[in-house]
């Protein structure tokens, strides 16, 4: 009864301010008509610079094919090699093509014929796949003048599971709701017993009824149900506005999200249990809230980072969570699987929860 | 109110930067904050693919099939786990293990000799990742041509493309990656730390204080904002060091490039802070408006990881008013081409204009809210 009115009262605390609601509320809705559309690394829209000193008819076609390629979006002819090094250094284009004034003849000769290709390391990621583009083009080009058409049948099948067409937005959607979700739940709970303590009301709190143990619960409630409320409204936004398939259990994701939080509200505590000051509180809740994002392969993939950093990148809920909801969403995960993500979570909370409570004791003393 | 005075300007900035320096939470934003995601941006941001798992279904006996399966074991970007069964891998790729495999069918022979028999072998890839989905495909696709070119002893192709990475020849994504890390971070700090101060002042109404004193609205702001801005720039050394220094990234344009492109950047940094603090005088409030507004559309829309060009036109169009847009480009520049003053000066250009644009709202909020 007492532990009721008081998650009420913490309730109130955090969302009585229509400021603070707006920040629970305009931040979600921020993401996903924004930033998830610019998650892409597809590659699209390239301006290409090309020099074409060869007057034959191979090299005019080559151009040709280049100019009408899907992913290019400009291409600029150019008549000197040091314009195309200047457009790059610039950055105006991605990749620079020079053909060489013998090219056609050695094509009509049945001699090799190569074309330079210059690509900005600045952007390394695109000008690969670019790159890759290009050479598929050359290929295909290449096979039908010495007549081998066979050559450019695929010999590989490529299937992708879950995603057919590798939409990006399928990937970063479910994402978002973990790092939105984090982010709340840590500045709530970093935030709550700072602030009591800037305030001074902590020592009321301590010398009133309440047990030490209602008081953390009060306080982490209000943090669990802003994050479930959040989680919800991200994953229906994502299902019913953007289409995106949910082939997995929603009962297994909502036990994702709880030990989720109930690690975050870990976390959170020891940071506030830490800290001083509102400010403090806000400024651990960054130092520690980017580097789990960072380390949790939404950016860039865990498999890619050194093998240290992967083992470390264990102990971010974030990574875990990421596993189950992108699971539910496109994969159907099995139970057992679920769980084998979800168990970490547990463990973190527990460990930071118990830190919280050494933490807050020895202040007391 | 009195006019514009450079001194009264002096005795303020005196006074913020003394109340800076003994305040440990700026120094820890200025100093500790960015080591920290320096080394968390440097070690965890990677784009380039290693040890990828995926497994090999060798269905086939024959002595071909084992060679391809041989030649997809040899790779560098491919951590093989040899199989018998489809079925088995399969539940691998549901639960994350794998992501995908290749498989050689029985009939791989007979595919072999005959090409109208269509495809060789196929390949199944986890499409919930996309990237990496993308990046098996195509990498075990080349792995299948390199293969049967050398298997038939193939002629070089009539076209060949000779292609040459300027600026960052061994493709190490980490090349592009720091500078545009730093330009990140540097946005966190210089809007959160001025955020966050700010709001505090105003959140303990201390600001009403100065407010009252006969300094303009100009001085004020001014005097609060230099010192932050003398931490930023050496912020942004500091990184500039443990990018070249620490993790190898090459420094070919000149200091000077770096400070004035970072000065520019500074402008608006500081002013978004400014602005969010004087929008909501709420420290909780404060952080998060920093984070949504200036950390993550940093991050995503900045051309730092995802691509400009890729993006759709609509968000091409907003990106414009993200100021780190500029700051990325400009420093990618900076430490792997060098001094690109037809790059730099239309950029430095944008970031004071964007500067600017906040300047005025904050100008014109400040002055609202104290006739309230």
């Amino acid at each position: 009864m007492r532990l009721g009115a008081q998650i009420v009262k913490e309730l109130l605390v955090n969302l009585r301010d229509g400021q603070v609601r707006l920040a629970f509320v305009g931040p979600p809705l921020l993401q996903v008509c924004l930033l998830a559309y610019a998650a892409t690394l597809e590659v699209r829209n390239v301006d290409i610079a090309v020099v074409n000193d060869d007057t034959g008819r191979a090299s005019h076609e080559l151009v040709q094919r280049i100019g009408s390629a899907r992913f290019v979006h400009e291409l600029v002819v150019v008549h000197r090699a040091e314009t195309i090094a200047q457009l790059v250094d610039r950055r105006k284009v991605l990749v620079g093509v020079h053909i060489a004034a013998d090219f056609s003849r050695d094509v009509a000769a049945g001699r090799p014929a190569s074309v330079q290709v210059l690509v900005d390391g600045r952007r390394g990621n695109s000008g690969q796949i670019a790159l890759s583009y290009l050479q598929n083009i050359a290929n295909d080009y290449g096979a039908e003048l010495t007549g081998s058409r066979a050559a450019g049948v695929p010999r590989t099948e490529v299937r992708n599971w879950f995603n057919e067409n590798l939409i990006y937005l399928w990937f970063v959607l479910p994402a978002m709701t973990g790092i939105l979700v984090m982010f709340t739940t840590l500045v709530v709970t970093a935030l709550s017993i700072a602030k009591e303590r800037e305030q001074g009301t902590f020592d009321q709190l301590l010398v009133s009824p309440s047990s030490p143990l209602e008081i953390v619960i009060a306080k982490c409630v209000p943090a669990f149900i802003i994050a479930i409320a959040q989680a919800a409204l991200m994953v229906s936004v994502a299902t019913l506005i953007f289409d995106i398939p949910f082939a997995g259990s929603l009962p297994l994701l909502l036990l994702a999200v709880v030990l989720f939080g109930f690690s975050l509200v870990g976390i959170g505590l020891m940071l506030s249990a830490i800290c001083e000051t509102q400010q403090q509180a806000i400024l651990s809740v960054f130092a520690v809230g980017y580097p789990l994002i960072m380390i949790s392969g939404f950016a860039t993939p865990v498999e890619n980072m050194p093998d240290w950093l992967q083992t470390i990148a264990e102990g971010s809920p974030l990574k875990h969570f990421l596993v189950i909801v992108q699971g539910s969403f496109s994969k159907a995960m099995p139970p057992i699987e679920v769980w084998s993500n979800a168990w970490p979570m547990l463990v973190i909370g527990l460990i930071s929860l118990a830190m919280a409570m050494v933490i807050v004791k020895r202040k007391l003393q | 109110m009195s006019a514009f005075s450079l001194r009264r300007l002096g005795g303020l900035v005196y006074k913020e930067s003394l109340q800076v320096l003994r305040d440990p939470s700026a120094i820890l934003v200025t100093f500790a904050l960015p080591t920290v995601l320096m080394l968390v941006f440097a070690f965890a941001l990677s784009l380039d693919q290693r040890h990828v798992p995926i497994a090999v279904v060798l269905e086939s006996d024959g002595a071909d099939a084992q060679e391809l399966a041989a030649a997809f074991s040899g790779t560098r970007f491919f951590d093989v786990t040899p199989a018998r069964d489809r079925r088995e891998v399969a539940a691998k790729v549901v639960a994350g293990k794998l992501k995908g495999f290749v498989v050689i069918p029985q009939d791989f022979d007979a595919r072999l000799k005959e090409a109208s028999r269509g495809s060789l072998v196929q390949v199944v890839t986890d499409g919930s990742q996309p990237n990496t989905a993308s990046f098996v495909g195509a990498y075990a696709s080349g792995v299948v041509a390199t293969w049967l070119s050398q298997r038939d002893g193939a002629r070089a192709p009539a076209i060949s493309l000779e292609a040459r990475f300027w600026f960052n020849p061994e493709l190490n994504s980490r090349h592009f990656l720091i500078p545009g890390a730093i330009a990140i971070i540097m946005t966190l700090i210089g809007t959160l730390l001025t955020a966050l101060v700010v709001a505090r002042e105003w959140e303990r109404g201390t600001m009403e204080a100065v407010m009252s004193t006969s300094a303009t609205v100009l001085e004020i702001l001014l005097g609060k904002l230099l010192p932050y801005f003398g931490l930023g720039l050496v912020a942004t050394f500091g990184c500039a060091m443990l990018a070249t220094h620490a993790f190898g990234v090459p420094m070919r344009g000149s200091y000077f490039a770096l400070f004035m492109l970072s000065s520019a950047f500074l402008v608006p940094a500081l002013g978004q802070g400014l602005l969010i603090s004087t929008a909501s005088h709420n420290q909780l409030v404060a952080s998060q408006l920093a984070a949504q507004t200036g950390f993550l559309p940093a991050f995503m829309l900045s051309g730092f990881l995802f691509e400009i060009g890729n993006m759709p036109g609509w968000l091409q169009t907003i990106t414009y008013a993200i100021p780190a847009r500029y700051f990325v480009a400009s420093l990618q520049t900076v430490f792997l081409t060098g001094d690109v003053w037809a790059q730099f000066l239309p950029n430095i250009l944008a970031m004071l204009a964007v500067g600017a644009g906040f300047f005025i709202i904050v100008a014109r909020n400040t002055r609202k809210s104290m006739e309230d």
